[in-house]
């Protein structure tokens, strides 16, 4: 496998990859240097995706597992907490003004969720991929995998109807 | 799409029993701008899993053998730590030589200094002596 034919394949997904990694990392920097570091790994596993079916899923199972791991270790124990920027090119400015606080709300609900409620939501909420190729992402039986989305998309919404109600939204 | 269906969605949404062409229909009801009041809260909802899309990786793929610091580190502490102990060995060595040095040379000053001490007092005794036998030689001339 050339490089130029590694990108090819690399290149419809790594955006997923890092932004699966900053949802588990939290910090922008942190999660280009997993993706980076992710990236090359496959690279040098070039010979072996060559075989794969679904080199993305491969690719998402292990950008979970760097991120664990990651957590896991001592060096991540100083990650900072850094407040995301969302860059919307395309919603006027009004409208952005109008959501930035409710958005960024949302934002940090998921943040507060179980780790592996933060990957299917991920998953499935925003890279909207199908059932199956969530569970051999996560490695989880398709019911658990629901009951877990199911979950957390309930607690979001709760939080949310309070916020709501209360008017502070 | 009627309300009633949105409503029904919903309810599959929250159970995670709905589709992604149904969960598609429901982005795009609740990112536009026709959501009914008693819906609001799940407008922010969806927008942010819209934004949340469009974040992307920017930096360059770097696919060239790199740095890579984790693996390498127990390799770079190992080389340090035998690095210090040839450093520390070495070091010990030279300082000792460089203590004996000064050692000698203190003890060849002092050695020194003393026989200097010792010849200038030696030749003091000999003026004083030949002062002496100048004297002699004089008395005993004007004695003759």
């Amino acid at each position: 496998m050339k490089q130029a034919d590694f990108l090819k394949v690399v290149l419809p997904f790594k955006d997923k990859v890092f932004r699966l990694a900053k949802r588990l990392l939290v910090s922008t920097e942190e999660a280009e240097d997993a993706t980076q570091e992710l990236l090359f790994k496959l690279w040098k596993s070039k010979e072996k995706i060559a075989s794969y079916k679904n080199v993305e899923a491969f690719a998402m199972t292990m950008t979970k597992n760097y991120c664990y791991d990651r957590l896991k270790s001592k060096q991540a124990n100083n990650l900072t907490l850094v407040h995301s920027n969302y860059k919307e090119n395309e919603t006027s400015l009004d409208k952005k003004l109008e959501y930035q606080d409710s958005v960024n709300q949302v934002h940090l609900l998921i943040e507060k969720l179980p780790e592996h409620q933060k990957i299917i939501i991920q998953l499935r909420d925003i890279e909207q991929y199908d059932f199956e190729e969530i569970c051999i992402m996560v490695d989880m039986k398709p019911t658990a995998v629901r009951v877990a989305l199911s979950r957390a998309r309930k607690k979001i919404r709760e939080q949310l109807t309070k916020n709501h109600n209360y008017g502070v939204s | 799409m009627e309300l009633a269906n949105i409503e029904e969605l919903v309810e599959k949404y929250l159970d995670a029993t709905t589709t992604l062409q149904e969960e598609a229909t429901l982005k795009k009801y609740f990112t536009g701008d026709n959501v009914a009041i008693h819906l609001q809260e799940y407008t922010s909802l969806f927008n942010y899993f819209a934004i949340a899309k469009e974040e992307q990786f920017k930096k360059t793929i770097n696919l060239a053998t790199k740095k890579s610091k984790k693996r390498n580190s127990p390799w770079f502490s190992a080389a340090a730590a035998v690095a210090l102990l040839v450093g520390l060995f070495f070091g010990k060595q030279q300082y000792d030589e460089n203590e004996q040095r000064k050692e000698a040379q203190r003890i060849y000053v002092q050695v020194s200094k003393g026989l200097t001490l010792l010849s200038s007092n030696l030749k003091k005794g000999e003026q004083a002596v030949a002062v002496l036998y100048a004297y002699e030689n004089t008395i005993n001339k004007k004695l003759k």
